[in-house]
């Protein structure tokens, strides 16, 4: 029996995988070879996939892109073997894209099938919650503090921070809430994590629970990720036949409950508060704060809001310590980031690096610049609230603060690359008119402001009062920056602010002017 | 359109379901959704009954998410990407074609009810970009011609 990989991550299926399985399987069949095809997650290197990986004495070797139609030739050179073919890549794990990376979060994604518990236990999985299930509550929270680990949605916020105010908040019963409504453009490696080792993310919530006493989790999950529902559902479904989810986990006599909850296409309820009141089953209306979530959270009772990178990160915190978390990163920014690679670059796909390397080496050494071959304009980082950065910000390291300090936004490390085709008063006035879409409409800065910003947008695009426009622009950015009520209204200017100072020309103004 | 008075079984027994389940008007919402491919403007007043909520509360929700719909959709549902990945590759294009070839705008459906085309931001397919979905199909990549190929196919399995 030779074993073969090949990924049921959603990039790889919009790239074929599915026929270039089934085509395995039928000529393999119909030659009366012994095959056994696991569905991996995908190793992220995507202008590589759809990858198919086999397992020989010498390691796996992998073979990519490759279409339905490639099989029959690859069969016949010896693919089962791990034989040379024009699509031959070798051990994947060499690739310098793979091999300078710092795979902690990501560690099985793309090795394991995502679905079987047993391949998750031999590689290292459930050993942090092993470890939790001896540790008294505050020690747990204690490893997660010690470790630095700093919100991965895009806020930053001490992840220990948090889960200390739940563990402090009297309650009889508390929640740990998942935020899977991962709307940014230019990201995906929450889905990718959900997609390929479903189980750590089960794992990092089983043990927020215990951290801080929470019986019941559910998992928000934005709609347009179904695939990651069908894998989500397996492996909570797993964890329960296995006694790693419901009551008496593992003979501990503590209780966990899990749930994935399905969203309904809107933007602003990947903001905590409109999460929860979407949970509730309510419009996504963001609510003031305080009270934080921390104290008045899901059905008003504690509860923690944390982004799936950072549930999914507890788990090798807990297996390790939060020593060995920290030890990687620059500054304040501790341990590792997925960064994603989006838009026009030629190798996009997934990073996951220590905080520190710099932007351009991320975009030209490893990125290989542009996919369209022309020079690299602009990059957005950190989502649709994230500011456009221009060719001379590029040395800036992957740090939160670095990013803060010249007004841009690591956010989820997401990184949307244009070349010198995009126009960025376009893209200014798409920001606008995202905001305008997705607004949830308590607060007048994000509603009224965002359909005014399109509107002056237009005119200074049209030459209409130039200035004068201009200056009305600054004016109501710094309206939707001091007097909105969530992250919508109050970064939706960074874009815009950005385009405008870097890129002056896009909207017919001289570098001065603007 | 259907008649309400065939659906209302299957929405009621969805909603008997959800009864106990906290939180359960996305779920419920989803469930009709999956079922019906809309959700009847009729079966807000049922929804409304068994949630203890008002009619304005169960519209509200509904009219708040994009994914909702109140009307039938079209044999398959297209949602093209809008969002800045898929825009710095011309995405731009990709959606300017498909309203030009189905000869419908955003949140329409084809005469002969065989497409709903719908506007989304953001597949997570970002690494492909441009990228759409036909149903539960994510496909990454799409230039006019592939999209022609995809809708030829849709045909084809009629």
């Amino acid at each position: 029996m030779v074993r073969l990989f090949i990924s049921r991550d959603s990039t790889a299926l919009s790239l074929g995988a599915d026929k270039v399985a089934n085509a395995l399987k039928q000529q393999a069949n119909s030659k009366g070879l012994n095959i056994e095809i696991v569905r991996n997650g995908s190793r992220g290197l995507f202008w590589l996939e759809p990858l198919v990986e086999v397992e020989t004495d010498q390691g796996r070797m992998a073979y990519g892109p490759v279409q339905a139609e490639d099989i029959a030739s690859l069969l016949d050179s010896g693919l089962l073997e791990g034989k040379q073919h024009p699509l031959y890549l070798g051990d994947i794990e060499e690739h310098p894209f793979f091999k300078n990376q710092n795979r902690l979060t990501f560690a099985r994604v793309g090795l394991t099938d995502p679905v079987d518990i047993k391949d998750y236990i031999s590689h290292d999985g459930y050993r942090g919650l092993k470890n939790a299930l001896n540790l008294q509550p505050a020690d747990i929270v204690k490893h997660v503090t010690d470790s630095g680990l700093r919100g991965r949605g895009g806020a930053a916020f001490p992840t220990g921070i948090k889960w200390n105010t739940v563990l402090n908040a009297p309650a009889d019963q508390k929640y740990i809430v998942c935020n899977a409504d991962e709307g940014d453009s230019g990201t995906f490696s929450d889905r990718m994590i959900m997609e390929g080792d479903p189980f750590v993310l089960v794992e990092g919530m089983t043990i927020a629970g215990l951290a801080v006493g929470a019986t019941q989790g559910y998992i928000y999950l934005r709609i347009e990720y179904p695939h990651a529902k069908i894998a989500l559902n397996q492996a909570i479904e797993s964890a329960y036949q296995n006694g790693y989810l419901g009551e008496n986990i593992q003979g501990s006599g503590k209780t966990f409950h899990l749930e994935v909850r399905s969203g309904a296409g809107a933007y602003v309820c990947g903001e905590e508060t409109s999460l929860l009141e979407s949970l509730e089953g309510k419009r996504g209306l963001v609510r003031y704060k305080p009270p934080l979530p921390a104290i008045v959270g899901l059905f008003g009772k504690p509860t923690i809001v944390n982004n799936v990178i950072s549930l999914a990160s507890v788990p090798i915190i807990l297996d390790k310590g939060g020593d060995y978390y920290r030890d990687y990163g620059m500054g304040r920014s501790r341990g590792t980031l997925p960064l994603q690679l989006a838009g026009n670059i030629k190798n996009a796909g997934l990073f996951e690096v220590a905080f520190g390397m710099t932007l351009r080496e991320l975009l030209y050494e490893y990125g290989g610049g542009s996919a369209s071959g022309r020079p690299i304009r602009a990059v957005q980082v950190g989502g649709p609230l994230g500011a456009y950065m221009p060719e001379n910000q590029f040395d800036t390291p992957l740090d939160y603060e670095a990013f803060a300090a010249i007004g841009a936004v690591l956010g989820h490390g997401g990184m949307v690359v244009h070349d010198d085709t995009s126009n960025l008063a376009n893209m200014a006035r798409y920001a606008m008119e995202f905001c305008v879409e997705e607004s949830c409409g308590k607060c007048t800065p994000c509603r009224i402001g965002s359909i005014r910003g399109v509107e002056v947008i237009d005119h200074i695009i049209d030459n209409v009062d130039k200035t004068k426009n201009t200056e009305l622009l600054r004016d109501l950015c710094d309206t939707m920056l001091c007097g909105s009520l969530c992250a919508m209204g109050g970064m939706t200017p960074y874009p815009v602010l950005s385009a405008l100072n870097h890129f002056p020309e896009d909207f017919g103004l001289e570098a001065a002017k603007a | 359109m259907q008649d309400y008075q065939s659906q209302k079984p299957i929405v009621l027994d969805i909603l008997d379901a959800h009864k106990t389940m906290p939180g359960n008007l996305l779920p419920i919402l989803h469930g009709i959704q999956d079922t019906l491919g809309y959700i009847p403007p009729s079966a807000i007043e049922d929804i409304a009954k068994a949630l203890y909520l008002s009619k304005a509360e169960v519209h509200g929700v509904i009219s708040f998410y994009h994914y909702f719909r109140t009307t039938p959709p079209g044999k398959h549902t297209i949602r093209i990407c809008r969002a800045e990945s898929c825009q710095a590759m011309n995405g731009k294009a990709l959606e300017n074609h498909a309203k030009q070839t189905l000869g419908i705008d955003f949140h329409e459906t084809t005469s002969d009810e065989h497409f709903s085309l719908e506007a989304v931001y953001c597949l997570g397919n970002c690494a492909c970009s441009p990228s759409m979905t036909i149903d539960d199909e994510v496909y990454g990549r799409v230039t006019p011609e592939k999209f022609d190929q995809l809708i030829a196919a849709c045909k084809g399995t009629k």
